[in-house]
């Protein structure tokens, strides 16, 4: 029977869902990690580098909840404050210096909010993330692994294509947030999960992710390996192409969203 | 005693004489507005002829985007554009279509921000003024449609952008397509600026959420009017998830200013001078190879 959209956000925030690190140490070889933004700190919430894609550099930025209530409180809860985005921008133009392609992991239920958060221009870091990627002459791709949420998910969601698992969410507001204020009840967060059409099938739909991966296998290592193969698929269909034609696909993926 | 006042330090608006009494003169039958600031009733003549600001306190009134456009842009140089996007309940959101009628038939507006083409002392520019009244200008598929488009036909022409921004973010009765406004907007003002052309936003009370986080911090110029409250998160919603208490003056247009992320608090009834200046200055320069 088809999940109800509720039983799809708890599916994409549970404890035991693959986080944005498995996705790196199973899909990639030679991680190395490069730390910090080079004008604030370094945010533990975002995790980048540069890894091989079967032989291929690329370039790696994922957003880490963590596992276990220990190792999320020190991640933030994947709760990215700027200088994550900025240590993002930074590795993505980096990206772009060197010819590798980007791909990111998104999973988070927001980009964090704090005093601090705003006083060092959460607002400005993400819209110049999302502008980088759009900007990016490098193939850059983005998958939505659990929770997209909101303006802090799509400031790592704004290159060639974004896909989406399964179970994965992907939303204005989280379902709690809309209810308490269009409604004025936390407690009817079912009803605006069904609403927003947060679901990867609702995405589709819309044409604002281009594939749906399913979870079957979620963890094991056949589904890291067939993801491997189709992300290395994409990337070679994507760099076969001339920048500036990849660049002008990329502005109409968003161009035609809503449009009349 | 009253020669002896000096020496007397106020210890609170009380001891000071209480609230000042109003040196503004209301006509007999005029109808009047109080300022949320300092609560004296303002004849609507006065506000009109101040710019919708508080002639005892220079608090800046909150004004639809007409209201806007008449202090702004010289006398019938505007030329609406665009008018007749409008949204679409695409998600068949619950209360959304009745939401957006009435709205609609109370503010008199189509949608949230209102798009032209104009001369601000004599120098011409493209210009979107976001509308307060249209559910907070918040950010659905017409209001993302409308600004990209903007931006295109500034693009096309060679012209500058200035932006009024006024949000309290995505529309969420538009889900994930009043997300993808953000993007849609991001590209078409980067297209803009990679074609060398200038674009300064204005950000006046309230900007917040996916605006923020979107146009109106992609600015070459990025100006606020005084008080205006400007940021990502909300105010509440911060303080609920920190438990802290927010400092004095928090997302106000000093906090920002002092954090380095706006250029200028403008009042209202210098924008003009100022943009026009601003536009001239960024006509482009001999120095372009």
């Amino acid at each position: 029977m088809a999940k109800t959209a509720i039983e799809r956000v708890r599916m994409a925030r549970a404890n035991n869902r693959p986080t944005g690190k498995d996705y790196i140490d199973n899909l990639f070889e030679g991680f190395f990690e490069l730390h910090g933004d080079r004008q604030f700190g370094d945010d533990p919430a975002i995790v980048g580098g540069v890894a091989f894609l079967e032989g291929r550099p690329v370039t790696v930025v994922a957003i880490e909840k963590g596992h276990g209530v220990r190792e999320r409180m020190s991640r933030n809860f994947g709760a990215p404050n700027p200088e994550g985005y900025r240590k993002a921008m930074r590795l993505m133009r980096q990206a772009e210096k060197f010819g590798r392609p980007v791909v990111c992991f998104v999973d988070t239920s927001g980009a964090y909010c704090g005093i601090e958060a705003e006083e060092r221009g959460q607002g400005e870091a993400i819209a110049q993330s999302i502008t980088t990627m759009l900007s990016l002459r490098v193939p850059a791709l983005s998958l939505l692994i659990g929770e997209g949420g909101s303006g802090g998910a799509l400031a790592l969601a704004a290159g060639d294509e974004v896909w989406m698992l399964e179970n994965a969410i992907y939303s204005v507001i989280s379902p709690e947030g809309c209810a308490s204020i269009l409604w004025k009840d936390a407690s009817r967060a079912a009803d605006a999960a069904e609403s927003l059409r947060l679901t990867a099938e609702d995405a589709l739909g819309f044409g604002v992710v281009e594939r749906v991966i399913p979870e079957k296998e979620l963890g094991r290592e056949s589904f890291y390996q067939s993801l491997k193969e189709a992300l290395s698929g994409k990337i070679t269909e994507l760099a076969a192409l001339d920048p500036d034609e990849r660049l002008q696909k990329r502005a109409e993926r968003f161009r035609k969203i809503g449009a009349y | 005693m009253d020669f002896l006042r000096f020496l007397y330090k106020p210890k609170n608006e009380l001891e000071k004489g209480g609230r000042q009494s109003a040196p503004v003169t209301v006509g007999e039958g005029e109808i009047t507005k109080p300022c949320p600031n300092c609560h004296n009733q303002i004849p609507l003549s006065q506000l009109w002829e101040n710019a919708h600001c508080c002639p005892i306190c220079d608090h800046h009134f909150r004004m639809t985007s007409r209201q806007r456009l008449h202090y702004l842009v010289d006398r019938d140089s505007f030329t609406e554009l665009f008018e007749d996007v409008r949204t679409k309940d695409v998600l068949s959101f619950p209360g959304y279509q009745k939401k957006l009628e009435t709205t609609e038939n109370a503010c008199g507006e189509k949608e949230g921000v209102v798009c032209g083409e104009a001369l601000i002392n004599g120098e011409p520019c493209a210009l979107f003024v976001m509308e307060p009244y249209f559910m907070m200008g918040s950010m659905g598929a017409a209001v993302g449609e409308k600004i990209t488009r903007l931006f295109d036909y500034a693009t096309e022409r060679g012209l500058p952008v200035l932006g009024f921004t006024v949000s309290g973010g995505a529309r969420m009765q538009e889900g994930i397509i009043s997300l993808m406004q953000m993007a849609k907007t991001s590209g078409a003002a980067l297209r803009h600026s990679q074609a060398g052309l200038f674009y300064a936003a204005v950000l006046t009370d309230p900007t917040t959420g996916g605006v923020t986080a979107s146009f109106a911090m992609e600015g070459d110029v990025i100006l606020a009017e005084p008080g205006a409250t400007i940021g990502f998160a909300g105010a509440r919603v911060i303080e609920q998830t920190t438990r802290r208490k927010l400092p004095q003056g928090f997302q106000k247009a000093d906090f920002l200013l002092k954090h380095g992320f706006v250029d200028a608090i403008v009042p209202r009834k210098q924008q003009r001078e100022t943009l026009s200046m601003l536009l001239r200055m960024h006509k482009g320069g001999e120095g372009r190879g």
